[in-house]
């Protein structure tokens, strides 16, 4: 079977956000990018499916500036087989970006599309449900252990208090949550080898797909810093103060 | 202006975030609906008609709607949302899972998780993790919002006395099978909802020694959570993970023990309301965002917590 992989280009994980002077938005000029950490986990989930001799064929997919193919070279190198990049040079809503991801389905008939939970920088965790209601498919969401049998695929979801397994009949989307995998590295002759995998270059407008304003971003801020407290020297007087100055013990 | 908020609960009681989804939508001005989906929910129902702030509920008593299933709650509410400006509700893992299909299939945006409402378009939202608040408009008709419950009191659950109507629409899209579920039998409250927790970081130093914060943890009737170097050095699970790629926490006291402070860290409990850190390196980068910290050697800080709380 065919899997998508829709992955995100963001702000590395380990870099501390700093909000630009104007309060547009958050600086990211001369910061390190990197693939998103649940998009990563998605690209390990497609390639242990197809390890497993599930999966025949992986195609990553990623919607951004000419950057962003950086990030489809790793998830080719790391075991997708061919990318698609359509490119543009505006951050799209999860909403068109679910309406171009749907029509990518429709163009590659995949049977599962697996993508990461939400990005590390906008936070919304919205795209994969929309893909599936526009589609729809059914949806398994938060995913920590996935199964193909036959025309179905189980997804074990984290929930609230707990895991939760739902029977989903194919094609599917999945998103991906922190414990379905450990993603592995990527080895330097696959590297290298990734550099001549196949990458093709889409724009929305191939797609039929233009994009529409639903939320307007007034202002981002940094939040209220908080203000180193006190140090105290024994447990009687940290006892203390959570009982008489905190109160919330 | 009219509202249609989503309760949520386990078929048998009202889920207290959904209060704290009371209080932001009131902030809104107008009506407020309560959709009840689920299966012999009437007693949710009936809680929910004490609520304060409610003016009518709504429910959907059919057995499609028992576990939550995404594809046939998001089809019912999208029936419902002719009637409403806004449709909201506390972002829990049943409603993470619904709305953005909601919105999807309204086509309109989805305003994730907000903290603060601004005027009826405008709200207040974290992104990258906390790190920056964005204050967004939506240019929708209908605003489709998802609520983070710490940031909004709790609505009082009693005092209110709302009709309630039945609303007789199955949806029962198929696709989607339940099959299972596990649920924590911990005698510990759940990490993102409890008003307590304690976190161990590598200074842990091993599995076994989790079990000294554990104790602590009991005493104080508080959740346990890890730093990600304890998860990735194997001391507990990652469902404990507090941080950036983890669980984001905000309880009333937050206590990290042997954790250094890395931002993916931070990220994950600052919105917490009382921090105190214990690490026996005095420079270590989460004292400067604890209110109370003690420098000193966890080993024998944790027994001695344990013994005089």
């Amino acid at each position: 079977m065919k899997i998508i992989v829709s992955v995100k280009r963001v702000i590395d994980y380990n870099v501390k956000v700093r909000v630009k002077s104007d309060n547009s938005d958050v600086d990211l000029s001369n910061v390190k990018m990197a693939l998103n950490p649940f998009c990563e986990i998605a690209v390990e989930e497609a390639i242990r499916l197809k390890e497993a001799g599930i999966a025949s064929e992986i195609v990553v997919v990623s919607i951004g500036p000419n950057a962003v193919q950086e990030q489809l070279r790793t998830a080719m190198a790391l075991g997708a087989d061919r990318a698609i990049h359509i490119e543009t040079d505006s951050q799209p809503e999860p909403l068109n970006v679910a309406k171009l991801l749907a029509k990518v389905m429709e163009v590659e008939a995949p049977e599962l599309v697996i993508l990461g939970k939400q990005s590390i920088d906008s936070d919304n965790n919205q795209v994969g449900q929309m893909l599936a209601a526009l589609t729809r498919r059914p949806q398994g969401t938060f995913a920590s252990k996935v199964t193909v049998e036959g025309g179905d695929v189980l997804v074990t979801r984290e929930v609230d208090g707990g895991l939760r397994t739902l029977s989903l009949t194919l094609p599917a989307i999945v998103t991906t949550d922190l414990r379905l995998n450990e993603p592995r590295y990527a080895k330097l002759p696959d590297i290298m080898k990734a550099k001549r995998k196949p990458l093709e270059v889409k724009t929305p407008a191939d797609f039929g797909v233009e994009f529409k304003q639903h939320i307007s971003q007034l202002k981002v801020e940094t939040p209220a810093q908080r203000q180193a407290g006190i140090k105290l020297d024994s447990v009687d007087a940290l006892i203390d103060k959570l009982k008489n100055e905190a109160k919330v013990i | 202006m009219s509202i249609l908020l989503i309760a949520e609960h386990d078929n048998s009681t009202l889920n207290p975030a959904t209060l704290s989804a009371v209080t932001a939508a009131s902030q809104l001005g107008g009506d407020i609906s309560i959709l009840v989906a689920g299966s012999g929910c009437q007693s949710v129902a009936d809680e929910a008609a004490q609520v304060m702030g409610i003016s009518k509920v709504l429910l959907a008593d059919n057995a499609c709607y028992e576990k939550g299933l995404a594809e046939n709650l998001s089809v019912l509410i999208v029936e419902l949302a002719a009637d409403y400006n806004h449709i909201i509700a506390a972002a829990s893992s049943t409603i993470k899972d619904t709305m953005p299909r909601v919105a999807a299939l309204l086509d309109v945006g989805q305003l994730s998780e907000i903290v603060a409402v601004e005027s009826a378009d405008t709200f207040k939202r974290p992104i990258y993790a906390g790190n920056a608040i964005a204050t967004v408009q939506s240019l929708d008709t209908v605003k489709v919002i998802t609520v983070r419950a710490s940031a909004f009191e709790k609505a009082k659950a009693e005092g209110g006395n709302a009709n309630t109507e039945v609303v007789d629409v199955v949806f029962d899209i198929g696709g989607s099978r339940f099959v299972s579920e596990e649920l924590v039998k911990s005698g510990r409250p759940e990490l993102t909802a409890a008003s307590t927790v304690i976190s161990g970081g590598r200074g842990l130093g091993s599995a076994e020694n989790f079990s000294l914060l554990e104790k602590v943890a009991d005493k104080l009737g508080a959740a346990v959570g890890a730093s990600r170097a304890a998860v990735d050095a194997g001391f507990v699970s990652n469902d404990l993970q507090v941080g950036q790629t983890g669980k984001i926490v905000a309880p009333e006291l937050y206590i990290a023990v042997g954790i250094s402070g890395a931002i993916q860290h931070l990220a994950g409990m600052k919105e917490s309301k009382v921090i105190v850190a214990i690490n026996k390196d005095g420079e270590a980068p989460i004292f400067q965002v604890a209110d109370y910290g003690l420098v000193g050697d966890l080993f024998e800080v944790l027994p001695e917590l344990e013994t005089k709380l």
